[in-house]
C-alpha cells in the first residue's frame, strides 16, 4: 500500500526517477528527492526508529531537524537524520539504538519497567554497595548512547572556507527572501543561507489547502534570482554567532566562516508538540510535519486523521490534509469559542466536525503499540489545563496532526547577546534589545501573519541599510496585542494534558514526561538550568528545539511564576551537531627550521622544540643513550673542539645615533662607553626588577649594535624593544635579523686552530680577545665573528647569512676532521655552560628572581638615569636577600639517588631553596649544579642538604664557578 | 573571531594581534615613594569598564593603544602612542 498523493505543485521529488534502497533488511523504492523518512512513510512504513531510553517505536514528528525520532546508520555515519537526508540509490540503512531490529526491538521491555526508572535514578541507585558499581557501570554504558561508532571510519578532511558579505540573511523563508531582495536592491552583497535543500520556508508547506502560497513563493524566487548580488546557500545552516558578525555556515562540504557587516536573522520558529498521553506514537506528528510530507514529497500523512490544535494553524493543516486525500475525522481545539478564521469557516462548510474546548486525552495504540488506532477526547479546562474526564469520547483514526504553538529559532540571537523578553500577546520570547548590526524578522521576531512577515523582512532590510549608512525609509511592523486566550494567538500558553498513567512526552529525544519535571522540582532542581541537567531535557541531539519551550512552561507552572521569570537555558554554538571532521580540518603547527636541519636529520640528531624552533639536542651514535651521547659530545669540546648550530638564536640589530642610548634604557648595563669591536653582556628586567632575558651586544659601529639573545624568548624581547621604542621615540631603527643570519659556535681547545685554516683574520688572543667582535670572511663567506666564553673559554660564534651556513658548517667539519672536531647539540650545550658556571635565565631563574639573587650585581649600572626595572632594584637593594643562587658539587664518586631539577634544598623542615640545574660532568667526574640557598650558606665550602624525590637527603657543597680550569691566556 | 583595527594596517582578525596589557602612566620614578612605585608595578584595577590597552599587530610589528570597554568588549578607538600620532581609528569607521 502506498500513501503517495498525486503530483503537488512545487514538490521536491522527481517522479520520473525511481531509486531503491534497503532499510532494516527490506527493499524500498523512492523517488529522487525523497528523504529517507518520506520514502519509508510513503511505503506505509511507520516505525522508523526507537526512542533513546524506553525503546518506544517512533515515526515522523517534525520531518525537520527538530527531533531525532529517526536516526539511522549506514555502518559508517552513526547519526543520519532520515527526516532530512536525501535518500540515495543503493543505501543500506538500519535504525540506531535497537536490539534486533526496529520492528521487534528486544529492548522495548524497558518501556514496561519505566516506572522503576525515574529521571536521575542512576545518579542515586548504583553507587552503593561500591563493589557492584563496575557491573552497573557496564550495564548503563551499554544502554546509553545512540548507535555504534565504527572505529574504522574514513578520515575525511574538509577545508575551511572564508567569505565576506555586506548582509548575511539567515533563513530563506518569505521573510528572509524579502529581506535579501530588499538589501540586494540597494546594491549590497547579500548571502542567504537556509538549512533546507530548497528555499521557501513555510511557503513550501503551509498552504491551507490553496495554491496561493506556491505562487507567492514563485514570484519571490524570480525576484531573488534576478539579483546577481545575492549568494544563495541551501543545505547550509548558520551554526553559531561569534564576535563582530563572524558566522560559521556549515554544509556537507564543510565550514564556511562568513564575516558579515550586518546580519538579519529570519530563522523562523519550531513547532512545539502539545503534550498528551501517547503523543509519541508513530502517526502522531506535528501539523507542519504533515504539511511537509504532503507538499514537499507528495506523501499522505495518514488516511483517517484527527487534528488537535490550539491555534489557527491547525485549521490550515486540516485543509492541507483534505487536499492530500486524508479523511479528517475531527478538528480538536483546546480553545473554547467559535473560530471565525477563513480556514475554520471553510472546514465547517466542508462538514468537518470541530470540537472546540476539547483536548486529546490520550492517543490509543494499536495492539502492537506501533501505530494509532484512535484518540480519546475530553473537554479541556483551559484555566487549570486539565482534561475533564467525566465524558470521554473515542474516535477512530490512524493519525493525529498537532498544532499548538511555536518557539523562536533564536539560538544565534541569544549567542549574539540579544535581550529576549516574553511577549504575552504572542506567547513567545521575542527580541527586546538587539546588539548593533543584528536584526530579527519574521516568526523569530514574533510576527506570524504572512503579509506582515513580508513587511517585517523589508523593515529589517531597511534597518540594516541604515546601519550601513545608506538611506532607507523607516517601516513599523507591530506584533499583535491581546490576551493569550485570543483566538489569533499563535501559541497556546500551556498545551499540556496531564494523565495519571503518564507517557505524555515533552522531550522526545530523551523520553521525558511531565511527571519527570515534577519529580525534578521536588528534588530541588527547580531552576531551569538545574532542571535541564537533572532531567536532561534539551540535552539530546535536537538540543531542545521541540522541548525547551514546553519545559519552561511546565517549570513556570510548578513554581507558580510567569514564564518570563523562568527564562531560558543558555544557547551555545553549535546550533546543530557538526561533524568533528568539519571542525578539525588540517593540523597546522608552524616550526622554524635552520638551514642545517637536513644535515642534522641525516646525522641522526634527536630534535627538541625550543620556542618555535626545532633544534638538534644531541647526536647519539651506535645505540648510545641520551646521557652517553651528551657526555661524549661534551668531552669532545673539552679535549678537542665541537660545533653547534646556533642559528635559532635571536639576532637583532639596533641602528642609529641613539642606539647606545636605547640599549642603556632597555638593558641594565652601560653601552655608551662600549668600544666598536667589543661585546658586552645585556640583561633585560621587567618593571618589577625580575630577570626577563640576557644576551650579548656587539658594537659593530658607533651607530650599530648587533644583539644575540637566547632562542626561546627572542621574539618576545624584540616585541618589547619595539614597544619601548614606540614610547621613547629615539632616533634608531630596529631590525630583527633572526631568520637572516645563521650562527655556528665552534668551541674547545683546538677551535682556534681549526678556524684559522678558514679565515685570514688574526685569531691570536691578543688581537682578538674574549668579548670582542670582528667582521671578516670564513670559508669565503662574510661573517661576524664573536668571541664568547659561554660553553668554553675558547669559542667563536660565526654569524653568517642563513643560506651559507651549511657551506661554512661543512668546511669547518672538513678542516676539523684531523683535530677531532664533532657536532654537539643543545642538550650538551646545557651541560657545557653549567661546567662554565653560567646561569641561564628561565632555567636558573624564575618569574620572581631578581639580579641580586643570582649575583649579577656586576651587570647592573645603577648610576644611569633610567633603565627598565631600575626603580624596583633601588627598592630591592635596600632589603636583605631571601635566597641566592650558588654553584655546588656533590660528594666525589657520589653513588646515591641523583637529585633532580626542582628538588628542594632543606634544613630540617625548613625549605631554603631549590636545585635549578644539576648534571654529572664526565670531564670533571663530579655531579655539579646550581641551587638557591639561604644567604647564610653561600660561602664556598659550606654545605646544605637536598631532598630527593624519594625523600633521602643528599649533601651538597658550595663550590666556586667556573667548575673547570680555563686555559692560560685564552 | 573578533576584529581589531590597527592604526597602520586597518581592520584585521584578532589572531593577528597580541595583547600587551593595560596601558598605564607610571609615577615619576625619581620623585615617587617606594610604596607608590610598588603600587604601580604590582596593583591592577580589575573593575570592568573603559580601559586603555596595549595591542601588538604581529605581522607588521605595530604597537598601538586600543580603548576598550572590558564589560561589553567594544573597542571604541585605536591609535599610535605619541603626540604626533593623530591617525586614530574609531571602531565605527572600521566597521564600514
Amino acid at each position: 500500500m502506498t500513501l503517495r498523493t498525486s503530483k503537488q505543485v512545487g514538490e521536491w521529488i522527481n517522479r520520473n526517477k525511481k531509486i531503491s534502497f534497503k532499510f532494516e533488511g527490506e527493499q524500498f523504492t523512492a523517488f529522487e528527492g525523497d528523504t529517507i523518512s518520506s520514502a519509508l512513510w510513503a511505503a506505509d512504513q511507520k516505525v522508523l526508529g526507537r526512542s533513546f531510553k524506553y525503546h518506544r517505536p517512533r515515526g515522523v514528528l517534525s520531518l525537520a531537524n527538530h527531533d531525532v525520532n529517526v536516526l539511522m546508520t549506514d555502518g559508517i555515519d552513526t547519526n543520519i537524520r532520515a527526516d532530512v537526508v536525501e535518500v540515495k540509490d543503493g543505501m543500506v540503512l538500519t535504525a540506531v539504538n535497537t536490539t534486533g531490529g526496529v520492528k521487534k526491538d528486544k529492548s522495548s521491555y524497558i518501556d514496561s519497567i519505566s516506572p522503576l526508572l525515574p529521571v536521575g535514578f542512576y545518579y542515586k541507585a548504583f553507587h552503593t554497595p561500591r563493589r557492584f558499581f563496575p557491573f552497573w557501570e557496564k550495564v548503563i554504558r551499554n544502554a546509553a548512547g545512540l548507535g555504534i561508532v565504527n572505529f574504522d571510519y574514513p578520515r575525511i578532511l574538509k577545508r575551511k572556507q572564508h567569505s565576506h558579505c555586506d548582509v548575511l540573511v539567515i533563513g530563506a523563508g518569505p521573510t528572509g527572501l524579502t529581506a535579501a531582495y530588499e538589501a540586494a536592491q540597494a546594491g549590497l552583497e547579500v548571502t542567504l543561507v537556509d538549512e533546507n535543500r530548497q528555499v521557501g520556508g513555510s511557503l513550501t508547506y503551509d498552504r491551507g489547502g490553496e495554491t496561493a502560497a506556491s505562487k507567492q513563493l514563485n514570484d519571490l524566487l524570480i525576484k531573488v534570482a534576478n539579483q546577481s548580488n545575492i549568494k544563495m546557500l541551501t543545505g547550509t545552516y548558520a551554526a553559531g554567532y561569534y564576535p563582530d558578525h563572524l558566522i560559521p555556515v556549515v554544509s556537507e562540504g564543510g565550514i564556511n566562516k562568513v564575516r558579515a557587516k550586518t546580519v538579519i536573522v529570519a530563522s523562523g520558529a519550531f513547532e512545539q508538540p502539545p503534550v498528551f498521553r501517547y503523543n509519541d506514537l508513530p502517526g502522531v506528528m506535528l501539523g507542519s510535519a504533515a504539511q511537509r510530507l504532503i507538499y514537499r514529497y507528495g506523501v499522505k500523512p495518514f488516511n483517517n486523521g484527527i487534528v488537535v490544535t490550539a491555534n489557527d494553524y491547525g485549521y490550515r493543516v486540516a485543509l492541507d490534509l483534505l487536499e492530500a486525500g486524508t479523511k479528517v475525522v475531527a478538528v480538536v481545539d483546546l480553545r473554547k469559542g467559535t473560530n471565525t478564521c477563513g480556514a475554520a469557516i471553510t472546514l465547517a462548510k466542508r462538514g468537518i466536525k470541530i470540537y472546540a474546548g476539547y483536548c486529546v486525552y490520550e492517543a490509543l495504540a494499536s495492539s502492537d503499540k506501533s501505530s494509532v488506532r484512535g484518540a480519546v477526547l475530553c473537554e479541556y479546562d483551559n484555566i487549570a489545563n486539565v482534561a475533564l474526564t467525566k465524558n470521554k469520547l473515542t474516535l477512530e483514526c490512524d493519525g493525529i496532526a498537532m498544532s499548538a504553538g511555536w518557539a523562536p529559532a533564536g539560538a544565534l540571537l541569544y549567542q549574539a547577546g540579544t535581550g529576549m523578553q516574553f511577549d504575552n500577546s504572542v506567547q513567545q520570547f521575542v527580541p527586546s534589545r538587539l546588539p548593533a548590526g543584528i536584526f530579527a524578522a519574521g516568526k523569530v521576531n514574533g510576527i506570524f501573519d504572512l503579509e506582515q512577515r513580508l513587511q517585517d523582512g523589508k523593515r529589517a532590510a531597511n534597518e540594516a541599510l541604515r546601519y550601513l549608512g545608506l538611506e532607507a525609509p523607516q517601516i513599523t511592523v507591530a506584533r499583535p496585542v491581546g490576551q493569550p486566550s485570543d483566538l489569533s494567538c499563535p501559541s497556546h500558553p500551556y498545551p499540556m494534558v496531564p494523565h495519571d498513567k503518564g507517557k505524555n512526552f515533552v522531550d522526545f529525544d530523551e523520553d521525558i514526561q511531565i511527571k519527570d519535571f515534577v519529580n525534578a522540582a521536588k528534588e530541588g532542581f527547580d531552576n531551569i538550568e538545574l532542571m535541564k541537567r537533572f532531567t536532561t531535557v534539551g540535552m539530546g541531539p535536537s538540543q531542545g528545539k521541540h522541548s525547551n519551550m514546553n519545559a519552561i512552561r511546565i517549570l513556570a507552572r510548578i513554581r507558580d511564576l510567569p514564564v518570563e521569570k523562568i527564562g531560558t537555558t543558555t544557547s551555545r554554538p553549535f546550533f546543530h551537531p557538526t561533524p568533528i571532521g568539519h571542525l578539525g580540518g588540517r593540523g597546522f603547527h608552524a616550526h622554524r627550521l635552520t638551514s642545517l636541519h637536513d644535515w642534522h636529520q641525516a646525522n641522526g640528531a634527536v630534535f627538541t622544540d625550543i620556542g618555535a624552533w626545532k633544534r638538534a639536542a644531541y647526536y647519539p651514535t651506535n645505540g648510545q643513550t641520551k646521557e652517553q651521547a651528551i657526555q661524549t659530545e661534551a668531552m669532545a669540546v673539552r679535549t678537542a673542539a665541537g660545533i653547534i648550530d646556533g642559528s635559532s638564536f635571536g639576532k637583532i640589530e639596533v641602528h642609529g645615533p641613539d642606539a647606545a642610548e636605547f640599549l642603556e634604557r632597555f638593558f641594565t648595563g652601560s653601552y655608551k662607553t662600549q668600544k666598536v669591536g667589543r661585546c658586552r653582556y645585556v640583561m633585560l628586567l621587567d618593571d618589577s626588577g625580575v630577570i626577563a632575558d640576557d644576551g650579548i651586544a656587539s658594537r659593530l659601529a658607533d651607530d650599530l649594535f648587533y644583539l644575540s639573545i637566547g632562542t626561546s624568548n627572542a621574539a618576545a624581547v624584540y616585541r618589547e624593544m619595539q614597544r619601548s621604542q614606540q614610547m621613547w621615540q629615539l632616533d634608531i631603527g630596529l631590525v630583527n635579523v633572526t631568520g637572516a643570519f645563521g650562527a655556528i659556535n665552534i668551541a674547545g681547545p683546538v677551535a682556534r686552530t681549526i678556524l684559522s685554516a678558514l679565515t685570514d683574520l688574526d685569531l691570536s688572543y691578543e688581537s682578538f680577545p674574549i668579548s670582542s667582535v670582528r667582521e671578516s670572511h670564513v670559508a669565503g663567506v662574510e661573517a661576524r665573528l664573536i668571541r664568547v666564553a659561554f660553553v668554553s673559554d675558547v669559542g667563536y660564534e660565526l654569524h653568517i647569512p642563513m643560506a651559507h651556513v651549511p657551506h661554512v658548517w661543512n668546511a669547518l667539519l672538513e678542516a676539523g676532521k684531523q683535530h677531532g672536531l664533532r657536532p654537539f647539540g643543545s642538550d650538551t650545550q646545557r651541560l657545557l655552560r653549567l661546567e662554565m658556571g653560567h646561569p641561564m635565565p628561565g632555567v636558573d631563574t624564575d618569574g620572581l628572581t631578581n639580579p641580586f639573587e643570582i649575583g649579577a650585581d656586576w651587570a647592573i649600572e645603577m648610576n644611569k638615569p633610567y633603565f627598565i626595572g631600575q626603580r624596583s632594584l633601588q627598592i630591592l637593594a635596600k632589603r636583605p636577600l631571601r635566597k641566592q643562587l650558588v654553584p655546588f658539587v656533590l660528594a666525589e664518586n657520589f653513588k646515591g639517588e641523583m637529585p633532580m631539577d626542582c628538588n628542594l634544598v632543606v634544613d630540617g623542615r625548613a625549605i631554603l631553596g631549590r636545585v635549578t640545574s644539576i648534571a654529572y660532568s664526565k670531564f670533571i667526574n663530579r655531579c655539579i649544579g646550581f641551587a638557591y640557598v639561604s644567604p647564610a650558606k653561600t660561602a664556598v665550602g659550606s654545605t646544605f642538604e637536598i631532598r630527593t624525590d624519594s625523600g633521602t637527603l643528599v649533601k651538597a657543597t658550595v663550590a666556586a664557578a667556573p667548575f673547570i680550569q680555563n686555559q692560560k691566556g685564552a | 573571531m573578533k576584529l581589531l583595527t590597527c592604526p597602520m594596517n586597518g581592520t584585521r582578525p584578532l589572531s593577528e594581534f597580541i595583547f600587551g596589557g593595560e596601558y598605564r602612566e607610571g609615577p615619576d620614578q625619581n620623585t615617587c615613594t617606594d610604596a607608590e612605585w610598588a603600587a604601580f608595578v604590582h596593583n591592577r584595577s580589575g573593575a570592568p569598564g573603559d580601559k586603555k590597552e596595549w595591542w601588538y599587530h604581529s605581522p607588521s610589528g605595530t604597537w598601538f593603544i586600543a580603548e576598550r570597554n572590558t564589560l561589553t568588549d567594544k573597542v571604541s578607538r585605536t591609535y599610535l602612542l605619541g603626540a604626533n600620532n593623530n591617525n586614530s581609528n574609531t571602531a565605527q569607521e572600521a566597521s564600514k
